[in-house]
């Protein structure tokens, strides 16, 4: 099975995967520049595998949560691209990535990625024998809401002091590769992803204005 | 590329309406557009991660409708094209990630341009070619500006702007202190038709001497106007009715306040067309509809000897179709595609029709 995955969740990456096997790979380094790098490193990775986009098996996307503006270029961009290409469009939620890649052997743990604000994005995992099981969230809130467990993240190393539990692998964020391998697994066993509905989380922030009291206010 | 009459597709995301409109050459073939402005309403004005939400979900339907309207194959299309400023920076970045998307998935160049010059772009839509001496008056909830075109697709220059507020915002802040719905615009012009415009002296802003200057030694505002004080001042007068406990002459405030703005749009804009050569005024922006302003604009430019041009209110508008028609006229001038590695511009110049 051939997938492209993208996520810009944290980051941006993308990645060509191909039966487990890593064709090529993109990730940026900053948070803030999605719209610019992602469709140039989209048609690098084509490109330098010699793949057509109407030759992908199929196309997965991190749907967060993450920082809503960078999180939607991610969205925006595999939407356009499975509707050209006509290639089924899965949506992954990208704290399923960084849990595949903590590499925990046994028993529960939390993964947490950073939410600004001084909040975190957290859910709680599993291990399992292909892909670790979400047993709860996403979420989103200060770290001290993360669960008494192995924290592992960029979230778990930003407030490591604020933990009930310990953090491990604090550089990590939602990546790709470990996206798609999430997609294909989950597909090979014959189990279902999620749309590309983004998981924002948290509302807009808009204030429904009151009655007006006095006309200068 | 064809060059000479290329079928250019555009996307447009700068504010609350997801755009996709399709061009041949001059030729409109459709405009297909989802705005979100229902879901602003209770919000009394634009929320911009609201319309950047909604943009994300509009996007691939508003182009498949465009499609399907303008029985058009993407794979036939000539180039994309996509505003990538000015304009609400997380609203315009839905559009361009989309853009480059389409711009891989179908190998088509893309040109990434300017919304303001895009505006005065719909003017060819049909009548081919621009008048010599144009200048473009836009008002509207983003913008309120006056621009000299000497080349559409190279040389435009911003003559005035708004210094705080657009037109169409403070439509929307009087219409809320008036306890009028959203969007304030045709709230206030609906209203205003059974009020006195001169019931009420509202201030003009920026029309002191010390603002204007003379045409030889112009001022530091003279073509540019500001709409903060002028809300501010019918925000006072109610507060003075309700403190004097006299009912608000809502009618007439409304008559008054849209005869203020309107006053002061026209007066400066044929002020400075007529002291920069502009001899046809092209009238853009949401706010083009408001029926004060098309008859008062008319009446001004016609005394000035200044041959005005509406484009219908669908046009006016934001949309998709101004941004496949500037970048039409781009290619038909020669221009190069803009790459798929830029990035949005919140403020982009109107010097810079495309990157
Ligand atoms: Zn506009």
């Amino acid at each position: 099975m051939l997938i492209l995955a993208l996520d810009t969740s944290a980051a941006a990456s993308a990645a060509l995967v191909s039966d487990g096997v890593v064709l090529g790979r993109f990730a940026s380094t900053d948070t803030r520049s999605h719209a610019e790098v992602l469709a140039p490193a989209v048609e690098q990775l084509l490109f330098d595998a010699g793949v057509a986009g109407t030759g992908l098996d199929a196309l997965a996307v991190g749907v967060g949560p993450g920082p809503f503006t960078g999180l939607r270029a991610g969205i925006a961009t595999a939407r356009m691209l499975a509707f050209v290409w006509n290639v089924p469009l899965h949506g992954v939620m990208s704290l399923d990535a960084v849990a595949l890649d903590a590499d925990h052997a046994e028993g529960e743990f939390a993964v947490a990625t950073d939410a600004r604000r001084k909040e975190v994005y957290w859910a709680r995992y599993r291990a399992g024998s292909a892909l670790p099981e979400l047993v709860d969230g996403p979420h989103v809130g200060p770290a001290e809401s993360v669960p008494d467990l192995p924290v592992y993240g960029r979230g778990a190393g930003l407030y490591a002091g604020r933990l009930a539990g310990t953090a491990h692998a604090t550089e990590l964020t939602p990546d790709a590769v470990a996206l798609a391998r999430v997609a294909e697994r989950t597909l090979a066993d014959g189990g279902a992803l999620r749309a590309t509905t983004p998981l924002y989380l948290r509302e807009s922030d808009a204030k429904v204005p009151g009655p007006r009291k006095k006309a200068l206010l | 590329m064809n060059r000479s009459e290329p079928l250019v597709l555009g996307i447009e995301s700068s504010c609350d309406e997801t755009g996709v409109g399709i061009v041949r050459g001059t030729t409109l073939l459709t405009n297909a557009v989802s705005s979100s402005m229902e879901e602003h309403v209770r919000f009394g004005g634009v929320i911009p991660e609201i319309a950047s939400r909604a943009h994300l979900d509009a996007m691939v339907p508003t182009l498949q409708q465009a499609l399907a309207d303008a029985d058009v194959e993407l794979l036939d299309v000539d180039a994309l094209a996509v505003t990538s400023g000015p304009g609400l920076s997380g609203a315009l970045m839905v559009g361009v990630a989309a853009a480059k998307a389409l711009a891989v998935a179908t190998g088509k160049p893309l040109f990434a341009v300017n919304h303001l010059v895009a505006h005065v772009g719909v003017g060819l839509l049909d009548a081919g070619r621009l008048p010599d001496n144009l200048g473009a008056l836009l008002v509207s909830g983003g913008h309120t500006e006056i621009l000299r075109v000497r080349n559409l697709a190279s040389d435009v220059e911003l003559l005035g702007s708004t210094i705080d507020d657009a037109a169409g915002e403070a439509y929307d802040k009087v219409a809320r202190i008036l306890g009028l719905g959203y969007p304030g615009g045709p709230a206030i012009d609906r209203l205003a038709a059974q009020g006195d415009p001169a019931a009420i002296r509202f201030p003009r802003g920026l029309s002191q001497p010390k603002y204007l200057g003379t045409p030889e030694q112009p001022g530091p505002h003279r073509y540019d106007w500001s709409f903060s004080g002028l809300k501010t001042a019918v925000a006072r007068f109610i507060e003075d009715c309700e403190a004097r406990g006299v009912e608000v002459p809502v009618a007439d405030v409304a008559a008054s306040f849209q005869e203020a703005v309107v006053d002061i749009i026209t007066s400066k804009a044929v002020l400075a067309c007529t002291e920069n050569g502009i001899t046809s005024l092209l009238l853009g922006g949401g706010v083009a509809s408001n029926s004060r302003l098309r008859q008062l604009t008319r009446e001004r430019c016609e005394a000035a000897g200044i041959t005005l041009t509406i484009p219908p209110s669908s046009l006016c508008t934001d949309n998709g179709a101004m941004v496949a028609a500037l970048a039409a006229r781009i290619i038909m001038d020669g221009g190069e595609p803009s790459g798929i590695g830029f990035g949005t511009d919140s403020s982009m110049p109107v010097t810079t029709v495309h990157l």
